[in-house]
């Protein structure tokens, strides 16, 4: 954040210095960075799921935080998430070999007639430093889509994205066929989209509407919870 | 938010119109210089403008209560009063704002389709998802609307992320204008997209105009 960052050698910073570093780096949008910052993390024997909460999803709470709170906008946001991409694409492999816990399943994709895809990029990579496995069936998803994509990945939650007012209707003919074959109750159903509201959500039949990305990923736990203590209660 | 600016007349004369029959047009200000362009046309004298400002189009959920609050602005000085916003991605919060107000606004979702005709549009380019649309205004207005809010101007590498889907860029021309036309192409070559000029004129903004034109006096 200042030009003295140009001399701080991340390896010389000890553990904690190295996350507050990469908090910064994160905000900063610094891909290389947070990749060194990763790869370091994981030369001292950190566990790969403590790399992925304590150093990228700790630094994009903050960035996400900003963004709410009109500190940040949507380009500052973008490049800490393409930084974060970064750290996430050596943590992955290493993640699935390290069995780190695993929260639930999404399936998730922008609704048919959309091709706008920042904000379910963004969900997606916040549920998967969360925990959760997600299934992105990218832009454009007509209701077959989704239909295959659950029957395939049995997932826990189905989550759909709209940017326009002309596509956000489709959501509905998405949870009106789950309905009618009789399958709406299996799937916690999230939506999201900058023209959404609380009351479309309602309206159209879904579980919750997401207004960011960190608020799906809290929604989502809160319902795996649920989920849960009810297969307990049971 | 408040309007920027009091009502101005189509015309520079009033006209010799009566108060209670003059027409007040609310509208966005990136529609204001082609309002302005078919009420003189017209010589519509009765019919005065006020606009909101334009960039409400990048914050979308901003539009309805300003109108709502420069409907209420103007309440006591109009009779008549007519919203030139499309829904304009209020997601139909507009309409319904100007229904419970029992004021009129302009039909179809933005301006991309009055411009080419609701009909039309919803026909032969309802389909058309990678397209990204620009207007004389946003072109004039390109850097102010899109570069520099989308950070292009900072960070040209989120281009891609941004514009990844689109495939062309289609400039609606409102008027026959080759320094806008090559400035258009400009936009179109620096996001990386194919371009497509069409001619629109006025569109079904000019029909509505006359509509509520005749309608008030």
């Amino acid at each position: 954040m200042s030009e003295q960052d140009d001399e701080i050698i991340l390896s010389e910073l000890d553990d904690e210095e190295l996350v507050q570093q990469m908090f910064d780096d994160l905000y900063d949008g610094l891909k290389e960075e947070i990749e060194e910052g990763v790869n370091i993390l994981l030369g001292r024997d950190w566990a790969p799921y403590q790399v992925l909460t304590e150093a990228l999803v700790g630094g994009m709470t903050i960035v996400g935080k900003d963004f709410r709170d009109g500190i940040l906008f949507v380009p500052e946001v973008l490049l800490a998430a393409n930084a974060m991409k970064g750290g996430m694409a050596i943590l992955k492999p290493l993640l699935a070999e390290t069995g780190a816990p695993r929260m639930g399943k999404m399936v998730i994709g922008t609704v048919k007639g959309d091709i706008h895809d920042i904000g379910k990029n963004l969900v997606s990579m916040m549920m998967e430093g969360a925990g959760f496995e997600v299934v992105d069936l990218g832009i454009n998803n007509p209701v077959e889509n989704y239909l295959d994509a659950i029957a395939t990945e049995e997932p826990d939650i189905l989550g759909m994205s709209a940017l326009l007012t002309t596509t956000m209707p489709y959501m509905k003919v998405v949870i009106d066929t789950l309905i009618e074959k009789g399958i709406r109750d299996d799937y916690v159903v999230l939506v999201g989209g900058a023209p959404l509201n609380e009351e479309f959500g309602k309206a159209i039949g879904a579980d919750a509407y997401c207004r960011d990305a960190a608020v799906a990923v809290e929604t989502a736990k809160e319902y795996m919870a649920r989920k849960h203590n009810l297969m307990a209660a049971s | 938010m408040s309007p920027r600016r009091t009502p101005i007349p189509a015309q520079e004369e009033p006209g010799e119109v009566a108060d209670a029959d003059r027409v007040l047009l609310i509208a966005c200000g990136a529609l204001a210089r082609e309002i302005l362009a078919i009420t003189k046309g017209h010589s519509w004298h009765h019919m005065d403008l006020t606009c909101l400002p334009a960039l409400l189009h990048n914050a979308p959920d901003k539009i309805t209560d300003a109108v709502r609050a420069c409907v209420a602005k103007h309440r006591d000085s109009y009779q008549n009063i007519f919203v030139v916003y499309a829904d304009c991605g209020t997601g139909g919060q507009l309409k319904s704002a100007c229904d419970d107000m029992g004021v009129k606004m302009i039909a179809g979702p933005h301006c991309y389709s009055f411009y080419e005709g609701n009909e039309r549009f919803s026909n032969e380019h309802a389909d058309e998802i990678t397209a990204f649309y620009l207007t004389d205004f946003l072109v004039r207005q390109f850097d102010a609307f899109f570069w520099k809010p989308m950070g292009l101007d900072r960070h040209p590498n989120l281009r891609d992320i941004y514009f990844k889907h689109y495939t062309k860029l289609v400039y609606q021309a409102q008027t026959d204008d080759p320094a806008l036309t090559e400035k258009a192409r400009d936009c179109a070559n620096r996001l990386g997209l194919a371009f497509e000029r069409r001619y629109t004129g006025y569109g079904d903004l000019e029909t509505v105009l006359r509509d509520q034109s005749a309608l008030s006096i």
